[in-house]
């Protein structure tokens, strides 16, 4: 049983059982929707963008599983008054820690999101961490299309 | 993905059924340290030795093509190939071994007569039958024919149980309805539906019927004279034979009747760029290259099954499943979802608070292979107010020692979360 909780580690655990800056809010100016068909995760996020480009809210709402939920509850506390470049940088390292090739530092510089450097064991669930991300930054585009992890 | 030498299962009920589980290569390995416990056979079964073999001696001895050469090989392959259509025909009590169509499984054949018959049978203003708890198999089709058509999808509701009502069937099929297309057995549940009731009132109005009997097939004898459909499909891989094959059979004085749907070789008699005439049925439905192997590891798969026999198969599942429903009522935090008269091999559940998906990833590190979604039956799960279940599904190789892997399972599911 240790291996698992290598994945479902307790900060993971709490954020899915209760998720932070879940639920609609009346201030945001970017949305978008996000479906992962493999196992029905919906996530959809809200962003509240300054016009210099700093997400100065981000809130989400929709059902799945304990680490699609953790993701988006955990981005939304750490991404809170970055710029768009630096959602973009840390989505990368995010990126390659849970699904990049070769050796890769564990989640450095990452802060709490290292949290899901487990992720990178089970590949079939690498999906349910990055949903939430692909949404946000699908909202961050401004495009309305839903993202869709297939 | 470590193979182990066969431990002797440690299962005495069942013992006389151990030779069975050796004879799947696929069964005897370990997966994250841990024997592997396969409960998710309504995806696809295991294959037999006797499966595999068939296939490679095929390649390995009679590879050629089908209906096209006067040579040995092509010879040879093709009475393998047209020995297992009479095998098929036997199996399910068919009259005539021109009645089986070989496709690439259930989901074409349910194409074929939705592109076919239903094409020519349904048009504006027409309905055509399914039920809440169809495969996506078997209401995409028909979904896409209605549309192109202008006619009404109608649905068979179902109990909180899981069994669908039938009480207003007279009302439901009415002279409009031209196809009415049926689930043997849901995937997602588990319910063997009354299916006789639903063809005989369907005949009665002069409707087509057709029988997806995917998740029937290796678990209870069928007998397509005594249903009285006129179509039923089925998949070789959910019958312990190979993917990418799989059957319709049809009744002769339709199929004769119907054009071909799709138009290449092997399919026609004769061909001039003015027009084209059409070999017979079956023939005429199965357009290229058909999948040879895969037809000749049906055969195998048939033979298999009828070597075992369903008289031990029924009542070994029947058993797995019982334990497994009284198990898992044990369970505190774990609901059943549906709970039919009639259930084979497939049992849905939900934890509190867990998602299917979490649930999946955690079991299978302990080496419990079930399946957690949708279960390609969408409408059905909102009906039951969920968006996933955690399914187990059993084949003829399973232990009642499997069920207690499956409960062990789930206990250390719900140790993580809680
Ligand atoms: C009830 C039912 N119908 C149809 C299908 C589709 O079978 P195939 O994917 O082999 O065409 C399945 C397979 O999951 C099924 O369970």
């Amino acid at each position: 049983m240790n291996d698992i909780r290598e994945l479902y580690q307790e900060m993971i655990l709490d954020h899915s059982r209760s998720p932070r800056n879940f639920g609609p809010k009346e201030k945001h100016n970017l949305s978008a929707k996000g479906h992962n068909p493999l196992c029905g995760d919906d996530v959809e996020m809200h962003i509240l963008r300054t016009t210099d480009g700093v997400l100065e809210d981000i809130c989400f709402e929709g059902s799945g599983c304990a680490i699609s939920t953790a993701s988006a509850s955990i981005l939304t506390g750490v991404l809170k008054g970055r710029s768009e470049e630096a959602v973009r940088e840390i989505f990368a390292s995010f990126r390659q820690m849970v699904a990049g090739q070769g050796d890769v530092p564990a989640g450095e510089g990452l802060g709490k999101l290292a949290v899901f450097s487990g992720v990178r064991q089970y590949p079939a669930r690498v999906k349910c961490a990055t949903l939430a991300w692909h949404t946000l930054i699908q909202a961050l585009s401004g495009v309305e299309e839903e993202v869709s992890t297939e | 993905m470590n193979r182990t030498p066969q431990t002797n299962e440690s299962c005495p009920s069942f013992s006389h059924l151990d030779p069975i589980r050796r004879r799947f290569p696929c069964l005897q390995q370990e997966i994250h340290g841990n024997p592997l416990v396969y409960l998710d056979s309504a995806a696809t079964t295991q294959k037999p030795t006797q499966v595999l073999q068939a296939v490679e001696s095929f390649y390995q001895e009679d590879c050629s093509n089908v209906h096209r050469g006067v040579h040995t090989l092509s010879e040879r392959a093709t009475i393998r190939y047209e020995a297992v259509r009479a095998k098929v025909a036997q199996f399910i009590h068919a009259p005539d071994p021109h009645g089986v169509i070989f496709t690439s499984g259930t989901t074409e054949a349910i194409n074929l007569v939705a592109r076919t018959i239903g094409r020519d049978r349904v048009s504006s203003g027409d309905q055509v039958l399914i039920s809440t708890m169809e495969h996506h198999a078997n209401i995409v089709p028909w979904q896409m024919l209605c549309e192109e058509q202008g006619a009404k999808l109608v649905i068979i509701p179902c109990t909180d149980d899981g069994d669908l009502i039938l009480d207003d069937l007279q009302s439901l099929i009415t002279d409009r309805t031209k196809v009415v297309s049926i689930g043997h057995v849901s995937n997602a549940v588990g319910t063997m539906h009354d299916i006789q009731n639903v063809i005989a009132v369907a005949r009665e109005k002069g409707a087509i019927t057709m029988i997806d009997s995917a998740q029937a097939i290796s678990h209870l004898p069928i007998d397509v004279e005594q249903l009285g459909c006129d179509f039923l499909a089925f998949s070789a891989h959910k019958m312990y034979g190979p993917t990418g094959t799989g059957v319709l059979w049809g009744r002769k004085e339709l199929l004769d009747q119907m054009s071909p749907w799709q138009g290449g070789g092997d399919m026609i008699r004769t061909v001039t760029f003015e027009n084209s005439t059409f070999a017979d049925v079956p023939w005429k439905f199965e357009a290229g290259t058909p999948h040879i192997a895969g037809v000749i590891g049906l055969g195998a798969a048939v033979d298999f099954i009828q070597e075992v026999g369903f008289e031990t198969i029924q009542p070994h599942e029947q058993q797995l499943l019982e334990k497994t429903v009284t198990r898992l009522d044990q369970l505190d935090g774990l609901t059943i979802i549906g709970r039919p008269e009639n259930r084979i091999s497939v049992v849905s559940f939900v934890l509190d608070r867990i998602h299917p998906h979490d649930a999946g990833t955690i079991m299978d590190q302990q080496g419990v292979a079930i399946r957690a979604g949708h279960h390609c039956a969408m409408p059905l799960m909102s009906r039951f107010g969920v968006a996933a279940t955690i399914r187990a599904s059993f084949a003829i190789y399973n232990t009642l020692d499997d069920i207690d892997a499956l409960v062990a399972a789930i206990e250390s599911v719900q140790e993580v979360f809680n």
